[in-house]
C-alpha cells in the first residue's frame, strides 16, 4: 500500500476517520481524567467528613428537583475574591460521596459550598418561603410549595443503599431509620436541613 | 499520586507531543507520486486539487507551539509526580482540613514553592493586615468616630449582615432591628461583639400544653397591657395569674433579661409582631431565634469593625 493509498483511505471511508478521531480526542480523557478515579486525593474524604442523613438527602434530592443547581454553584474556587466571601476554598475530599455532584458551572445566585450553619432555619424557611422578604433586591423564584408536600420515605431506605454501592458508609441502622426519619416531614424541613449540613465538615474537624 | 499513574500521564502526553512531531514533519514532506505544483487529478466541475505544500507560516506556528509546551511542561506540573521547575502550584490541593490546610501553607513557604492561593492571601494581609489590626487595638467607643472603620464595617456588614437584618439594619419579623438601642443581648460594645462572636440562641418555650387556649389568650392580653396598650381589664387580670411562669425569664415587671435573651414586654417593641394574635403564636409554639456565630468565618478583626458599625447605628458619636 502506497503513502498515496493510505491517506485516501482516511479521507474516503468516514467509519475509519471517526474511529481515528474518537482515538486522538481520547487521549486527553485517558490523561486528564482516568488517573483521578484512582487517586487518594480523590477519593479520600476530608476529615470529619458525614454522610447525608436521610433528611438531608431526601433535601438533596429536593435541591436537584428544584433545578438549585441551575444558578447556585457548590465550588469555591482557591482566589482571595471568593474565599473572602465564601470560606475555604473547595476540596475534592468533601465531594466524594456525591453521586453526582452538584459544583454547577453558573452563578446566578451565590455559591452555597458553605452555606451550612451560616444562617438560621428560621431564615431558610422565610428566604425560601418568599426570598424578598429578607432580601429584598433579590430574584431568586419563592418555593412555597415547599412548605405544603410532606415526604412519605417510601423510597429513603432504597436510596441510600444506592449510594451505599457507590461508596457512601450507610450503617444498616441508617438505612433502617430512614422511612421513619422523613416520614411527615415537610420539603422544606429537608431542604433546609441539606442546607444547613453544606461545607460543614471542614468546621467539624476542628 | 503512584508511580504508575505517574508514568501513564508522563509516556501518554510526551508521546503525543512526539507522535505531533512526526506528524508534522511527514505532512511536510511531498509523500505523494505527485510533484508540488501540479494536478492531483481531481477535477470537479473544473474546479481541481493541486498539490501544494502546507503554508510556511502555518508550519512555523505549529512548531512554536510544540515548543512551548515543551518549556511549559518543564516549568509547570504537568508531568505526572514531577512538579516543574518553578514549584509552583495553584493551591493546596492534598489537604483534608483546615489544620492541614494550615500547614501546608507553612510548608510551601519553607520549601519555596510558589503556590498561588497563598501568594494572593499573603500580598493581601500585608496590604490590609495592618489596617485592621490598627482598629482591632481602638475600642469600639473610639472607631465610631472613625469615618473610614464605618466604612468598612458598612461594608462587611452589608456583605454578611444585611440578609437577615436588612440593608437598612432595620430587621423584620424574627431578626432583630439593630437601630431602635432596644437589645435582647445586651447594647454595649462588648454585648455586641459578643453576640457576633459567638452567636446567639434564642429559647421561648412552647407554652401549649401548660395552658388552653383561653389561658394563652389572657396571657397575652396581660403582655400587650404591659406597654400600655388598650387591653380588656378583665381578661389582663386573669392572665396575670399565670404570669409567674413567664417572670423567671422575663422578670416580675416584665422587663426582661439581657443574660437570658429574654425580650423586655414592656416596650412595645415586638420581633416576632404585637398584635394579639402574634403574641398568643408566640406562646403557643415558642421562639427559638438564631443568631449565628461569626467567629470562624470573619475572623475577630473584621468582627470587632463590624461590632463598631452596629453599635454606631444606635449610638451617635459625640462630637468634640
Amino acid at each position: 500500500m502506497s503513502k498515496k493509498l493510505k491517506h485516501e483511505f482516511v479521507e474516503k471511508h468516514v467509519g475509519w476517520l471517526s474511529i481515528l478521531m474518537i482515538i486522538a480526542i481520547a487521549i486527553g480523557g485517558l490523561v486528564e481524567i482516568t488517573p483521578l478515579l484512582y487517586q487518594k486525593q480523590t477519593n479520600e474524604p476530608v476529615v470529619g467528613l458525614q454522610p447525608y442523613s436521610a433528611l438531608e438527602l431526601e433535601g438533596r434530592d429536593i435541591y436537584i428537583r428544584e433545578g438549585c443547581n441551575n444558578c447556585h454553584s457548590q465550588m469555591i474556587r482557591p482566589f482571595r475574591h471568593e474565599t473572602e466571601r465564601y470560606g475555604h476554598y473547595s476540596l475534592a475530599g468533601e465531594h466524594v460521596w456525591e453521586h453526582p455532584f452538584l459544583w454547577g458551572s453558573k452563578r446566578t445566585g451565590p455559591d452555597l459550598a458553605r452555606v451550612g450553619q451560616r444562617y438560621s432555619d428560621e431564615w431558610h424557611y422565610v428566604h425560601l418561603m418568599n426570598p424578598r422578604d429578607v432580601v429584598p433586591e433579590s430574584n431568586m423564584p419563592a418555593y412555597p410549595w415547599l412548605d405544603e408536600n410532606t415526604l412519605d420515605g417510601e423510597l429513603t431506605a432504597k436510596k441510600m443503599q444506592v449510594f451505599r454501592s457507590f461508596g457512601v458508609p450507610y450503617t444498616d441502622e441508617d438505612i433502617a431509620g430512614a422511612k421513619e426519619a422523613v416520614q411527615g416531614k415537610t420539603e422544606m424541613e429537608a431542604l433546609i436541613a441539606y442546607l444547613q449540613s453544606l461545607g460543614t465538615a471542614l468546621q467539624r474537624a476542628e | 499520586m503512584s508511580s504508575f499513574w505517574s508514568a501513564w500521564i508522563i509516556v501518554l502526553t510526551l508521546g503525543t507531543l512526539i507522535g505531533l512531531i512526526w506528524l508534522l514533519r511527514w505532512n511536510m514532506s511531498n509523500y505523494t507520486d505527485v510533484p508540488e505544483g501540479e494536478e492531483m487529478d481531481h477535477d470537479f466541475d473544473g474546479i481541481v486539487e493541486i498539490n501544494n505544500p502546507l503554508p510556511t507560516w502555518w508550519t512555523y506556528l505549529f512548531w512554536v507551539c510544540l515548543a512551548w509546551a515543551f518549556v511549559y511542561l518543564a516549568l509547570y506540573p504537568g508531568l505526572g509526580n514531577f512538579k516543574g521547575l518553578l514549584g509552583w502550584s495553584s493551591s493546596n490541593q492534598q489537604v483534608r482540613s483546615l489544620e492541614e490546610s494550615q500547614q501546608a501553607v507553612q510548608a510551601a513557604r519553607e520549601d519555596g514553592d510558589i503556590v498561588q492561593y497563598d501568594r494572593e492571601i499573603r500580598r493581601a494581609q500585608e496590604e490590609f493586615g495592618p489596617i485592621f489590626q490598627a482598629f482591632a487595638q481602638q475600642p469600639i467607643k473610639d472607631l465610631i468616630k472613625d469615618e473610614q472603620a464605618l466604612k468598612i464595617g458598612q461594608r462587611l456588614y452589608l456583605q454578611n449582615c444585611a440578609q437577615c437584618h436588612g440593608s437598612n439594619a432595620m430587621g423584620g419579623k424574627g431578626f432583630p432591628n439593630l437601630t431602635d438601642d432596644d437589645w435582647l443581648y445586651g447594647g454595649s460594645p462588648e454585648d455586641i461583639k459578643v453576640s457576633l462572636l459567638e452567636g446567639r440562641r434564642g429559647n421561648m418555650p412552647s407554652w401549649n400544653e401548660q395552658f388552653n387556649e383561653q389561658q394563652i389568650s389572657e396571657l397575652a392580653t396581660y403582655v400587650l397591657s404591659l406597654s400600655g396598650r388598650k387591653v380588656d381589664t378583665e381578661m389582663a387580670k386573669a392572665g396575670e395569674q399565670n404570669f409567674a411562669v413567664c417572670a423567671a425569664c422575663h422578670g416580675q415587671d416584665g422587663k426582661g433579661n439581657q443574660s437570658l435573651g429574654a425580650p423586655n414586654l414592656t416596650d412595645n417593641i415586638w420581633l416576632y409582631g404585637g398584635s394579639q394574635a402574634a403574641v398568643e403564636e408566640t406562646l403557643r409554639e415558642g421562639r427559638f431565634g438564631v443568631m449565628p456565630a461569626w467567629k470562624d468565618i470573619l475572623g475577630e478583626d473584621k468582627i470587632h469593625i463590624i461590632s463598631a458599625y452596629v453599635y454606631s447605628l444606635s449610638n451617635e458619636s459625640e462630637e468634640e
